[in-house]
């Protein structure tokens, strides 16, 4: 369970990035945190692994606070998955999978049984891809990686910041598909980004919506749909609909 | 047709003078290299951690470079005196820049999101600098200790000028007794040996480029 206490975030420049949030997060739930750019949304998910601390406020993992825990290693036991995907490009996808389980020591039988347990879980033959190199995959593939890596070393919570994001419309389907399976098959605590509300009312089993800093409304899905708590909501799922092109038939899936 | 002909009565007659000469030749320039390589590389990387003041070392180190080769050996005469330190000295400070900067900019030139993601799961500074930077930036960095190489090797020849010998020492005695074979038996040999360490080393950068970095 992750916990945001009255969390702040004001950076050296002035700018309030986060305005005393508090959020709790279920073990088990993808939460999806949403809203405009700037609107604090990654600032949020990288204070659950310290890349970003808090200048005020606290955010404690199963009570715990994080501030008295080595960055390093509290990182270990979060996946993470960024838009930019940042596979090694020097090694193998085997190598990149296995790369957290090897510095924690585990056994090599062990990290490569691991491995290709894994790239079987994202769909990935591991015959096929074990030995080859990130530039030889394509975007879509490169992410199952790193799907893939963030869980290697068996974390009970992964970050996702806006993994899908780069990706061709129909991967992304793939891909969130598959997450929303692997998710029931594997019951991670997973904190997702994304600015695409349509990714958003597919794939979580909450939504935080936020802007200027601040959360203006947290519920699931199809709460959020039905009761928008007020006008910037509405306008942030109407607007984000009116572009798309089968939101009739997604929408009716959630009422 | 005289003068190779003498050229080649030199090369038999004073082989062992030239073999002599080309072996200082290497010691000054390997050792020089060799010493701006563990200054410039650990240096180049702190700069990366430290880029507000990276501008102006390397800049320093630019303006090393600006002094004529000749003039940086004279400086060393009323510091250190003639012969072989004074010569490493000002070889290694020449040899600096191309190292210094290529290890800069080959680490700061690293895909970010390799560096991100190796700090977001777990990975400590040490290892995103050896598992994620530096095997990244190598085939950069041997180029910046190539290009010195090749450099030190034609600037060692003016060590001589200093009492540091090298193939320098049989060029000057040629141009004092305006005797062409024998400058051609000190320069031919100098020639040989910067191309020839350029080919090793150009070798050796494609064998550090790691795989799946090569197209």
């Amino acid at each position: 369970m992750i916990t945001f206490e009255n969390v702040r975030k004001v950076y050296p420049d002035g700018f309030e990035a986060l305005k005393g949030i508090h959020m709790t997060v279920a073990k088990g739930e993808l939460v999806t945190l949403i809203g405009p750019s700037g609107c604090g949304k990654t600032t949020t998910m990288k204070m659950v692994n310290r890349l970003i601390e808090p200048t005020e406020g606290k955010v404690l993992i199963n009570g715990e606070d994080i501030a008295h825990k080595n960055p390093v290693e509290l990182r270990r036991e979060i996946g993470y998955v960024i838009q930019q995907i940042g596979l090694l490009p020097h090694m193998t996808i085997s190598k990149n999978v296995s790369l957290i389980p090897k510095l924690k020591g585990w056994a090599k039988e062990r990290y490569l049984k691991r491995v290709d347990e894994l790239l079987d879980l994202v769909g990935l033959d591991p015959t096929v891809y074990r030995d080859r190199y990130p530039a030889e995959l394509s975007g879509g593939q490169q992410q199952r990686v790193g799907v893939a890596r963030a869980l290697a070393a068996e974390p009970p919570i992964i970050l996702m910041d806006e993994p899908f994001s780069a990706l061709d419309p129909i991967t992304r389907e793939q891909l969130q598909d598959e997450l929303i399976r692997l998710q029931q098959e594997i019951q991670k605590t997973i904190v997702f980004v994304t600015h695409d509300i349509r990714e958003a009312l597919k794939i979580s089993t909450k939504i935080a919506i936020m802007k200027d800093g601040e959360i203006v409304q947290t519920g699931e899905p199809n709460q959020i749909v039905k009761e928008p708590k007020n006008e910037f909501v509405k306008s942030f799922i109407g607007d984000e609909h009116s572009g798309s092109d089968c939101d009739g038939s997604r929408m009716s899936s959630y009422k | 047709m005289s003068v190779i002909q003498a050229f080649l009565d030199v090369l038999i007659e004073r082989w062992d003078a030239i073999l002599t000469g080309t072996l200082e030749h290497l010691y000054l320039s390997f050792v020089s290299v060799a010493i701006a390589t563990c200054i410039a590389v650990p240096l180049g990387i702190i700069l990366t951690r430290k880029q507000r003041i990276a501008e102006p070392i390397i800049g320093i180190t630019g303006l090393f470079q600006t002094i004529p080769s000749l003039a940086l050996l004279a400086f060393m005469l009323p510091i250190f005196g003639i012969g072989i330190t004074p010569a490493i000295i000002a070889l290694t400070i020449y040899s600096l820049l191309p190292i210094l900067r290529n290890t800069y900019t080959g680490i700061l030139g690293v895909d970010r999101s390799a560096v991100e993601a190796g700090k977001g799961m777990g990975m400590t500074n040490f290892q995103i600098l050896y598992i994620v930077e530096l095997p990244l930036s190598l085939p950069i960095i041997m180029a910046g200790i190539r290009t010195a190489t090749v450099l030190t090797i034609g600037v060692a020849s003016l060590a001589a000028f200093i009492g540091a010998g090298g193939l320098g020492e049989l060029m000057f005695r040629g141009l004092q007794m305006m005797r062409n074979d024998l400058v051609l038996a000190g320069a031919i040999p100098a020639a040989l040996l910067a191309i020839f360490f350029d080919l090793i080393l150009r070798w050796v950068e494609v064998k550090t480029t790691p795989r799946g970095l090569k197209k």
